[in-house]
C-alpha cells in the first residue's frame, strides 16, 4: 500500500506539488491525469528518488517504509519502477550490460541468486519476444538510437525483468502509433498481479482504453482535484482540461491559476 | 641535475661508445642535435608549443631510478595480461556480457594466438635479445634493433632516421642520445600479420632515450605497439622518437601503451609521412607518467592517403599529461579523423592541440577532429584546442571539443534501476573512454586497452567481473 501524504515538492525553488494526497492499495491501477505543468511528471520523478527535487513537505509512506528517506537506488531495488518519460540514451554501454547490472542488483537485495550469462539470455529473450523488440537491440547502446517507440518498449521490457512491486509510467503514451500503444499496453497488462501497483500517468484518455484503471485521478496545480472511476476519464476527453482549470481558479482565486504560465 | 651542462656532459661522455658511433653522418647529427638542444633548452610555457605544459622544472630535477621489479617479471606481467585480457575477449561474442555496445563484437573471432606475436624487448634502452622472440617472418621483412641495423645497413637507416632539426628540444636531445630502438622494415607488399610489441622497460637507469624507425614499402602492412609499462619508480625520465615512413598503398596501425611509474617523465614523439594510398593509425593511450606529452605528427604527402589519430588519456593526481597533434593536409582528396578523449581526476590536468594544416594543393581533403574530456573531480582541469589552418577551398573540416562532467540524466536512470551511484559513476566513465578503444581493429589488441583502461578506474575489477 503507498499513502502519499500533503506532498510539497519544489525545483530551483519553484512550488510544483502543493499538498498532493494519494492512495494505492496493492494489485490496483490508478491513472493520474492532468494538463501541461500540473506536476505530473514531477510526481514519478520524486517517488523515484530524483534529487533535483525538493521534498518540501508531506510524506510518502510504503508498506510501512518512508520511501523519502531511501536514495533512488534503494528504492528500485525495493521494488518501484520508474518507466521514463524520456528514456535516457547511455552511448558506450550495452543495452544487455545495463539490464543484466540492473536486474542482478535487484535480485541480489531480495535473496535471490543472480543470473549467469546463459540464464539471464534466455530470460531476457524471451520477455524481447513478449514487447515485440529484435535481438540486436540487446547488442546496441541502452537505448541510443532508439525510436520514441523503441525506447518505450524497452522501458516496459525493464519493467518485466525487474519485476517491481509498484510501477509508475510516466507517460509511456507520448509519441507513440497506436500500434506501438497497444504493445506497451499489452506488455503492461501482462504484468497486472495481485501484488503488483501500478500508476499509470498520461495526458489523454486513450492509453486508458487499452490499460484499464481501477481509480482515475486530475491533477491540477500541484494536487489531485477529482479522483473517481474510468468514467471520469471519459469525461475529461470530452470537456479537456479547461473545465477543470477553471473550476481550480474559481476555487483558489485568480491568483494562483495567474501564476502558471 | 639535469640542466642543460648535464646533457652536455652526457653528450661529450658517451658519444663515441654510442651505436653508430663510427658514423660520419650520425656523430654529425648527433652534434648538430646537441647544440640544438643546448640553445633551445627546455621548453617553457613561452612555446607557443608548449603553451600548457613546461618544461622547466627539468632544469632543476634530480633524476635517479629507484628499485624495481626485475625485468623479466615486468615483462610475464605484460604478457600475462596480454593473454587474460585477450582470452575474455574471445569470450565475448556471446554478447551479454559486453560493456560496449555496437561494434564491440565484430573482431573477436578473428584473435590470433599471442604467441604468434612478435616481441621486441628494450632494457634500460638497449636490445635485449634474451628476453625478445622474434616469430617467423616472411623474406623481405626485417624487424630488429637500431644498434644492429647501424652496424648492418647503416645507408637505409640514414634515409629514414631524421634530422637533428626535426620536432622540438626533447626530439633532439634524444637524437644526441639515443642508445637503441626498434628498426622495422617490410619490403614491397610484406604484411605482417601479428602484432610487432616493442616493450621498453627501464629497470636501473634513470633515463633512457629510445628511436624506432619503421620502414614500410609500397603494400606492406604491420601493427606495432609500444609499451612503456611501469618499471624502476622514481623521477625517470623516457624520451622516445618513433618514425614511420609510409610508402603507397602502404597500412600501418601504431598503437602505444604508456602506463609508466607515476614518477615518471615520458617524452615522446611519434611521426609519419604518408605517400599516396597510404593508411595510417596512431592509438595513443597515456596512462602512467607524472608527466607524459606526446607529439604526434603526420604528414599526408600522397594524394589520396587516410589517418587516424585516436587517442586516451588519464590522469589522477597531480599529474599532467598533453598530446600535441598535427595532420598536414600537403596533397588531394587525403582523409583524416582524430578522436580523443581524456579522463581527468584528482587535480590532473589534461592537454589537447589538434593542428590541421590543408595546403592550398590539398583540394578534397576530408578532415574530422574531436576531443572530449569528462573532469571527474573540481580540481581537475582539461584544454583542448584545435587549430585548423585551411589554404585549399574545396575542404570538408569539422571540429569540436568539449569538457564536462558525468551525464547527470544518466546517472539518475542507471540509479532508478538499482544500480548503485558509485557503480553508475564507474560505469558511465568507463563507456565513455571505451569508445575510443573501439576503434582499435585488432581484437586482442583492443581488450589489452581495456584491461589497461579498467586497471586504472577505482572500481576497475567490479566492471570487469561484468565484461
Amino acid at each position: 500500500m503507498l499513502k502519499i501524504n500533503n506532498l510539497h515538492a519544489a525545483i530551483d525553488g519553484k512550488d510544483i506539488l502543493k499538498g498532493l494526497d494519494l492512495e494505492v492499495a496493492d494489485g490496483e491501477v490508478h491513472a493520474i491525469m492532468g494538463p501541461n505543468g500540473s506536476g505530473k511528471s514531477t510526481l514519478a520523478q520524486v517517488l523515484a528518488g530524483r534529487e533535483t527535487f525538493t521534498v518540501t513537505d508531506g510524506s510518502v509512506d510504503w508498506d510501512g517504509t518512508d520511501l523519502l528517506a531511501l536514495p533512488a537506488e534503494e528504492r528500485a531495488r525495493a521494488g518501484l519502477f520508474l518507466a521514463f518519460q524520456y528514456p535516457v540514451e547511455i552511448p558506450g554501454v550495452s543495452n544487455a550490460y545495463f539490464l543484466k547490472a540492473a536486474v542482478n542488483a535487484v535480485r541480489r537485495h531480495r535473496g535471490l541468486p543472480e543470473y549467469d550469462a546463459m540464464d539471464f539470455l534466455a530470460r531476457v529473450k524471451a520477455e524481447m519476444k513478449a514487447v515485440g523488440m529484435k535481438e540486436e537491440f540487446l547488442y546496441r547502446s541502452v537505448n541510443e538510437g532508439f525510436s520514441g517507440g523503441e525506447k518505450k518498449r524497452n522501458e516496459v521490457l525493464q519493467m518485466a525483468l525487474l519485476e517491481p512491486r509498484l510501477a509508475v509510467l510516466d507517460e509511456t503514451d507520448s509519441g507513440l502509433d497506436i500500434d506501438a500503444l497497444k504493445i506497451v499496453a499489452e506488455g503492461v497488462n501482462r504484468l497486472r498481479s495481485p501484488e503488483r501497483s501500478m500508476i499509470v500517468i498520461t495526458h489523454y484518455q486513450r492509453l486508458l482504453d487499452y490499460i484499464v484503471p481501477d481509480k482515475v485521478h486530475v491533477l491540477s496545480q500541484g494536487r489531485i482535484v477529482r479522483s473517481g472511476g474510468r468514467e471520469l476519464a471519459l469525461e475529461l476527453e470530452e470537456h479537456g482540461y479547461g473545465w477543470i482549470d477553471a473550476a481550480q481558479s474559481g476555487k483558489a482565486g485568480g491568483a494562483s491559476a495567474g501564476a502558471r504560465p | 641535475m639535469s640542466a642543460i651542462d648535464f646533457w652536455l656532459g652526457r653528450h661529450r661522455d658517451t658519444a663515441a661508445r654510442l651505436p653508430g658511433a663510427d658514423l660520419p653522418w650520425l656523430v654529425r647529427l648527433r652534434e648538430d642535435a646537441i647544440d640544438r638542444f643546448a640553445d633551445e633548452g627546455w621548453p617553457t610555457t613561452r612555446r607557443e608549443n608548449w603553451r600548457h605544459t613546461s618544461l622547466a622544472f627539468m632544469g632543476q630535477q634530480a633524476l635517479a631510478a629507484e628499485a624495481s621489479d626485475k625485468p623479466e617479471a615486468v615483462l610475464a606481467r605484460l604478457r600475462e595480461r596480454y593473454r587474460t585480457a585477450s582470452r575474455g575477449q574471445a569470450g565475448t561474442h556471446e554478447g551479454v556480457a559486453s560493456v560496449v555496445g555496437a561494434g564491440s563484437t565484430a573482431n573477436a573471432a578473428a584473435s590470433a594466438p599471442q604467441d604468434l606475436d612478435h616481441w621486441l624487448v628494450f632494457v634500460d634502452g638497449k636490445f635485449a635479445p634474451a628476453l625478445s622472440a622474434i616469430g617467423g617472418l616472411p623474406g623481405g621483412a626485417r624487424i630488429g634493433s637500431l644498434a644492429d641495423a647501424l652496424k648492418q645497413s647503416p645507408e637505409t637507416v640514414e634515409a629514414a632516421f631524421g634530422s637533428a632539426l626535426d620536432g622540438e628540444a626533447p626530439q633532439a636531445l634524444n637524437a644526441a642520445l639515443v642508445t637503441d630502438g626498434a628498426w622495422i622494415r617490410l619490403g614491397r607488399g610484406i604484411a605482417i600479420e601479428h602484432p610487432i610489441h616493442l616493450v621498453f622497460i627501464g629497470a636501473t637507469v634513470a633515463d633512457q632515450h629510445l628511436r624506432n624507425l619503421v620502414v614500410a614499402e609500397a603494400g606492406a602492412q604491420a601493427t606495432i605497439v609500444e609499451h612503456y609499462p611501469a618499471g624502476a619508480a622514481g623521477s625517470t625520465l623516457t624520451t622516445a622518437v618513433t618514425r614511420v615512413l609510409a610508402a603507397q598503398d602502404s597500412h600501418v596501425t601504431h598503437l602505444k601503451l604508456q602506463q609508466e611509474a607515476p614518477e615518471a617523465i615520458h617524452l615522446a614523439t611519434i611521426e609519419a609521412e604518408q605517400a599516396r594510398g597510404a593508411v595510417f593509425a596512431s592509438h595513443s593511450l597515456s596512462f602512467g607518467a607524472r608527466l607524459a606529452r606526446n607529439d604526434i605528427r603526420t604528414r599526408l604527402a600522397g594524394e589520396g592517403a587516410e589517418a587516424l589519430l585516436n587517442g586516451l588519456y588519464h590522469a589522477d593526481g597531480r599529474r599532467h599529461v598533453d598530446h600535441h597533434t598535427r595532420i598536414d593536409h600537403a596533397r588531394p582528396q587525403g582523409t583524416s579523423r582524430e578522436f580523443y578523449r581524456g579522463l581527468l581526476d584528482g587535480s590532473a590536468r589534461g592537454v589537447f592541440t589538434g593542428r590541421i594544416l590543408v595546403a592550398q594543393d590539398a583540394q578534397r581533403t576530408d578532415a574530422m577532429q574531436r576531443c572530449d574530456n569528462l573532469l571527474l573531480s573540481r580540481l581537475a582541469e582539461a584544454d583542448a584546442r584545435p587549430e585548423l589552418e585551411i589554404y585549399a577551398d574545396d575542404v570538408k573540416c569539422a571540429h569540436g571539443a568539449t569538457i564536462g562532467q558525468l551525464d547527470e540524466d544518466a546517472l539518475f536512470y542507471l540509479r532508478s534501476r538499482g544500480v548503485d551511484a558509485v557503480h553508475a559513476r564507474q560505469l558511465l566513465t568507463y563507456a565513455f573512454a571505451a569508445e575510443v578503444l573501439e576503434r582499435i581493429a585488432h581484437a586482442p589488441l583492443r581488450a589489452l586497452g581495456r584491461a589497461a583502461l579498467l586497471e586504472r578506474l577505482p572500481e576497475g575489477a567490479r566492471l570487469e567481473e561484468l565484461l
